[in-house]
Order: structure tokens, then C-alpha cells, then sequence
């Protein structure tokens, strides 16, 4: 500590200088944290998915519907403990730019297969008992500012109606669930599969079956048996683990880890080169002093320690800021994405792994600066001085 | 006469500059008794930084020896010639040499960081070095904020602050005037005479070295007299 001042007050010897190379490296660890928010986001659905949980869908596309009949079919299936379904319903709220998701859903079976969504067990109660009842998450409802009693409208887009009254569905939220861990999806909405077939004709399809097994490290066979059974149907089916669909899906998307990898690695090195340039002009501007710290019986290694504690200095404390202000800035960032990226924030792995490149970027920006005023010898540095 | 605080012993010192071989010193013999204060003289390119530089270990000699305060220079690693400069010697420099980031205090405490007293100990030592040098109301001063006089008052509150046995002064009062200059000399007169610092001071300027208890001349890197005989 008792070098801290002479630490500090060098690093601000030239305060335009210091001050653009903290910003750089401030706005570059800002944007790691929001890459790693944005990776996080694609990542946590492959994380959260239950492997103890198959998806069962169109062997062709998640589009197509699956008949409802083969729940009591796939139910049936060795190894099968519970099976519920899920039908895509994809309605707009005011304005087509409100996305999210909203799915119809036999409720009982929906709150028995996500144990992670947390109810009120009175709202419970009164949504399953209520046919144009729904439920949602609690982002979802703060965001919409939506209160338990609301009456929420939602305009069909694929499903027409057949029952004659307005073509707008209109549903009584009747409660919210929240997430039994931070990183549970909070923004979708739920309804009754019921009250769908009701207002559309009921088509005898549903689109998608979510299946509990009762032993994950059979999930995969357990799979392959189900698919078995509706081989050379009219609906053959595609069934795997959630985690290998979330996977599927992440891969669809292109392979997010990779570009967001590529991205950090890249302004890493500039912000590398800019701070290198910094700590470089710093030591070759003050090699007489660095000389005169030697001669009043600094060794050569308390100088580099000097030179290399300078860099630390730079890099960690505007790394630190850098990665404190996303944090900061998560809960009002998260809002503005919410309907693309429900699950946004710096996971803590993440925030350690930016400390950890802070520290590496200030020994990286330093080492070479550093073992160079370790070099430095007294007479010839003194010599161009006098 | 007092016993030898510095024995220099028919030193060599070499340079190489490309194929060109440059003796500075050339079998130099010196020995400077403690609470001396000594000045050297000479022409430019003489020897006599280099000497000063042998001295304070600084730099090390091509051949001979150099034995300060018993301290053989020339058989010490860089390390221990740092950890010995902080603990045996003063420098007083022709152009100060101030940290220019740091207070007149900062500057002086310097030294100090490399020793194991307490922030309030080295507060001590500071305030006291900066009293003895007449600049105590300039502790909280920038080098830039001081005269070049003043400056030099720190500098050699910086080169006194850890108490050392031996200052060694390089052209110090080569960049004042004539009447800043007679104050700096007061002032090594003072350390010399009332705290019994031994002084080897290198200066071109006879006024200065008419304030030294002995004068050397150097030329060609042997003492004249050495020359001579």
C-alpha cells in the first residue's frame, strides 16, 4: 500500500492519455459483460433444460400439430411417468412489436411438469378452475404492468375462431408464477387448452408433448421407443431430451459461443495494443526517474513491480468498472430485451472470468514495458539525462 | 587523519563503444576519510561521474576494487548494491531530479519505502529532513511549484532523509545561479561540518570546490597527482 500513491499519481501523469485508455478498456469490458449476458441468455435454456424431460414433436417441423391422441399412447410408453402438452398460439397484444410467448396448455399438467414455476396455490386453484383463466410470468406481467383480475386481449394470427363472437381472445389473468431460480424464464403466458379447441373447433391436435421420465439415464431410449410407435404414421414424431432440442435450437441460431468468443478476443487485443502503447510511452518517457528510483536503492525487481503494479492499476480498476457498470446497468438493459432474451444477466462465472482478463490484460499490457525499466541501468539512463 | 570511509584501489573502468575501447579510469587510486568533504575537478570526460558512479555503486569497475564503509562494492550482486545505496548513500544531483507526480514530502520519502518504518515514522524522517533543508513550510509543493534552488533543497533532503553515511553530489549547483548556488554549499558545508556527512562532491565551477575541505583533479581518468608521479 505504501506504493500506492506513487502508483496512482504516474498513472495520471499524462490525464488525457490515462483517462481515453481507462475509458477504452472501461467500454471494453462493459461490452464483454453484455456479450456474456447475451451468451448466457442463449445458454441458460440448454442449462435450465430437465434431463429427466423429453419433447415430442412433428417429426417434420414443431409446426405441424401431433394428435392428442397420442398422449395416453406416449403415457403408456415404458419408462414414461408423466406426460403433458403444448400448442404454440402466437397472438399479438396492441401491437405486433409486444412478442411473447403464449401457449395453450392443459394447466394441471403444465404446473405438475415445471416444478421450477411457482405459484400461489389459491391462484392455482382459480385458474384451473377458470376456463378462460391464464397465468404468467412475473417479468412478463411487470412489464406489461398486467394485475391479477386484468382482462388481457390477445389477437389470434394462425387460429380463426369458429364459435361467431370477436375474433379476439380475451383471458382473465387469474395469477402470476415466478421462477424458483433467477434464471427461470418469466415471460410467458399460459392459458387453457380448452378454451382454444373451444373458440377454434376442436381439431384433436395439440402442438408439442413434454414427457417426464422416470429414469433420465434411460431418456434416450425411453425416446426412441416412443418414436417407434408412431413410425409410418400420418404424424411421425421427433423425440429427445429438452437439452438436446435447446442445443438444436442454439445451433440453429449459429453458433452464439463461438461469435461472442471471437468478438471479446478481438477488442481484448486492441484494448491490449492501446493499453500496451500506453504503459510503453510511460516507461520511455520517464526513464530518468525510473533510473533515479534505482540509484536511491529501488532494485531492479521493485522497479518492475512498480512499472507492472502501474498496468494492474489501469487495467483492473477499469475492468472492474467496466464489468460493474453492466451489472449496473442489467436490470434496465434486461427490460429492453426481455422479449427476445427473457433470461438477461452477467452470470457471476462470467464476472470473474472479466476480473481474471482485467488482471491478464494489465500483466500483458505491462510485461514488456515492465521488464524493460527492469533492465534499465542507472548510468545510461542518467547519462541521457545529464 | 580519520580512517578511510571509501578506499578506491587501482581502479579500471572500460567502455566499449562498438569496436572503440574508451578507459575512462586508468589504475585510479583514492581514499576519502570519513567526515571529509572532497571535491573532484576536471575537465569534461575526465572520469569524474564515473568515479562518483564506482563510488555510490552506481556502476562497477572493470577492474580493482572499491571498498565503501568496508562494503567491498565490487564483489556485491546488483541487489545488494541497491539494498547498500538505500541504507549507505546520498545522491545529490546537478539537475535534482525530483519525481515531478509527487510532492516535495513524496519525494523525499522515497527513500524511506524501501525501509520497514511506519507511514507516522516516515512522516518523521520527512518532516525532519525538509526542516533541516529550510523547506518545511514546501512539503506539500510540486517540483514545478518550487525554485530551482528549492528544488535542489529537496533533493538533498531526499539524499539525507535515510541518514546516510555518505553523500555523493554531482555538479550540484551546475544549474542554479551564483547566489543559490552559495546556499546549496552552505548547506553541504553544514551537513558536513555540524553532522559529520562525508562528501564527495564533483564540480566544475573552483567556487564550489574552494568550499571543500580537499580538492582533486582528474584528467585523462587518473587523479593529477597520480598522473604526476
Amino acid at each position: 500500500m505504501k506504493y500506492f500513491p506513487l502508483l496512482w499519481r504516474n498513472l495520471w501523469r499524462r490525464k488525457v492519455r490515462t483517462t481515453f485508455t481507462f475509458l477504452s478498456i472501461v467500454v471494453a469490458f462493459f461490452l464483454f459483460g453484455l456479450l456474456m449476458a447475451i451468451r448466457n441468455a442463449f445458454d441458460v435454456g440448454i442449462e435450465l433444460a430437465g434431463q429427466n424431460r423429453l419433447l415430442t414433436i412433428h417429426k417434420t417441423t414443431i409446426i405441424q400439430q401431433l394428435p392428442e391422441r397420442y398422449q395416453a399412447q406416449i403415457q403408456a410408453t415404458d419408462g414414461v411417468r408423466f406426460v403433458t402438452h403444448l400448442t404454440w398460439f402466437g397472438g399479438v397484444y396492441q401491437d405486433p412489436k409486444n412478442f411473447f410467448a403464449q401457449m395453450a396448455v392443459d394447466p394441471e399438467g403444465l404446473l405438475r411438469i415445471y416444478p421450477e414455476y411457482l405459484i400461489d396455490p389459491e391462484q392455482r386453484a382459480r385458474w384451473i378452475a377458470t376456463r378462460i383463466g391464464a397465468i404468467t410470468g412475473a417479468k412478463l406481467a411487470r412489464r406489461f404492468g398486467w394485475k391479477v383480475g386484468d382482462k388481457i386481449p390477445i389477437k389470434p394470427t394462425f387460429w380463426r375462431p369458429t364459435d361467431g363472437k370477436p375474433e379476439t381472445f380475451e383471458f382473465d389473468l387469474v395469477g402470476t408464477y415466478r421462477g424458483d431460480k433467477d434464471n427461470v424464464d418469466e415471460t410467458a403466458f399460459f392459458f387453457h387448452h380448452d378454451y382454444l379447441m373451444e373458440r377454434t373447433g376442436d381439431s384433436g391436435e395439440v402442438g408439442w408433448y413434454v414427457v417426464e421420465v422416470e429414469d433420465p439415464a434411460r431418456a434416450d431410449q425411453v425416446a426412441d421407443a416412443i418414436d417407434r410407435q408412431f413410425a409410418n404414421s400420418s404424424a411421425e414424431t421427433k423425440t429427445a431430451t429438452e437439452k438436446a432440442f435447446a442445443q438444436s435450437f442454439a445451433k440453429q441460431v449459429g453458433d452464439t459461443g463461438a461469435i461472442l468468443a471471437a468478438i471479446s478476443a478481438v477488442v481484448f487485443f486492441v484494448i491490449l495494443l492501446i493499453a500496451g502503447n500506453t504503459m510503453a510511452q510511460a516507461v520511455q518517457e520517464r526513464t530518468s526517474e525510473l533510473a533515479v528510483l534505482k540509484t536511491v536503492g529501488f532494485s531492479d525487481g521493485v522497479v518492475l513491480l512498480l512499472v507492472l503494479g502501474e498496468a494492474l492499476l489501469l487495467a483492473g480498476s477499469a475492468g472492474v468498472l467496466g464489468l460493474g457498470l453492466v451489472v449496473a446497468a442489467t436490470p434496465v438493459l434486461s427490460r429492453m430485451v426481455e422479449a427476445f432474451l427473457p433470461i438477461f444477466y452477467v452470470p457471476p462465472d462470467a464476472l470473474a472470468l472479466g476480473v481474471g482478463f482485467a488482471l491478464l490484460l494489465g500483466l500483458a499490457s505491462g510485461g514488456v514495458p515492465a521488464y524493460l525499466a527492469q533492465r534499465l541501468t542507472i548510468v545510461d539512463a542518467l547519462g541521457k539525462r545529464q | 587523519m580519520a580512517e578511510a570511509l571509501v578506499r578506491v584501489e587501482d581502479v579500471h573502468k572500460v567502455y566499449q563503444r562498438g569496436s572503440e575501447r574508451i578507459d575512462v579510469l586508468k589504475g585510479l587510486h583514492l581514499e576519502v576519510p570519513a567526515g571529509e568533504f572532497l571535491a573532484l575537478m576536471g575537465p569534461s570526460g575526465s572520469g569524474k561521474t564515473t568515479l562518483l558512479n564506482l563510488i555510490g555503486g552506481l556502476d562497477t569497475a572493470t577492474a580493482g576494487r572499491v571498498v565503501v564503509g568496508g562494503h567491498d562494492l565490487t564483489r556485491a550482486s546488483k541487489r545488494e548494491l541497491a539494498r547498500w545505496r538505500a541504507e549507505h548513500v546520498g545522491f545529490v544531483f546537478q539537475f535534482y531530479n525530483l519525481l515531478p507526480v509527487l510532492t516535495a514530502a513524496r519525494n523525499v520519502e522515497l527513500p524511506l519505502l524501501l525501509t520497514r518504518l511506519s507511514r507516522a515514522e516516515r512522516r518523521r524522517h520527512v518532516a525532519a529532513a525538509l526542516e533541516l533543508v529550510g523547506l518545511a513550510d514546501r512539503a506539500a509543493h510540486y517540483p514545478a511549484q518550487l525554485s530551482g534552488g528549492q528544488e535542489q533543497r529537496v533533493g538533498i533532503a531526499r539524499a539525507i532523509v535515510t541518514d546516510p553515511t555518505l553523500l555523493l553530489c554531482d555538479e550540484p549547483t551546475g544549474d542554479l545561479d551564483r547566489e543559490t548556488a552559495g546556499e546549496i554549499l552552505d548547506l553541504l558545508a553544514t551537513l558536513n561540518a555540524r553532522y559529520g556527512k562525508t562528501i564527495v562532491m564533483v564540480t566544475h565551477d573552483p567556487l564550489a570546490a574552494e568550499r571543500a575541505g580537499r580538492v582533486l583533479r582528474m584528467d585523462k581518468g587518473m587523479l593529477a597527482e597520480q598522473a604526476a608521479a
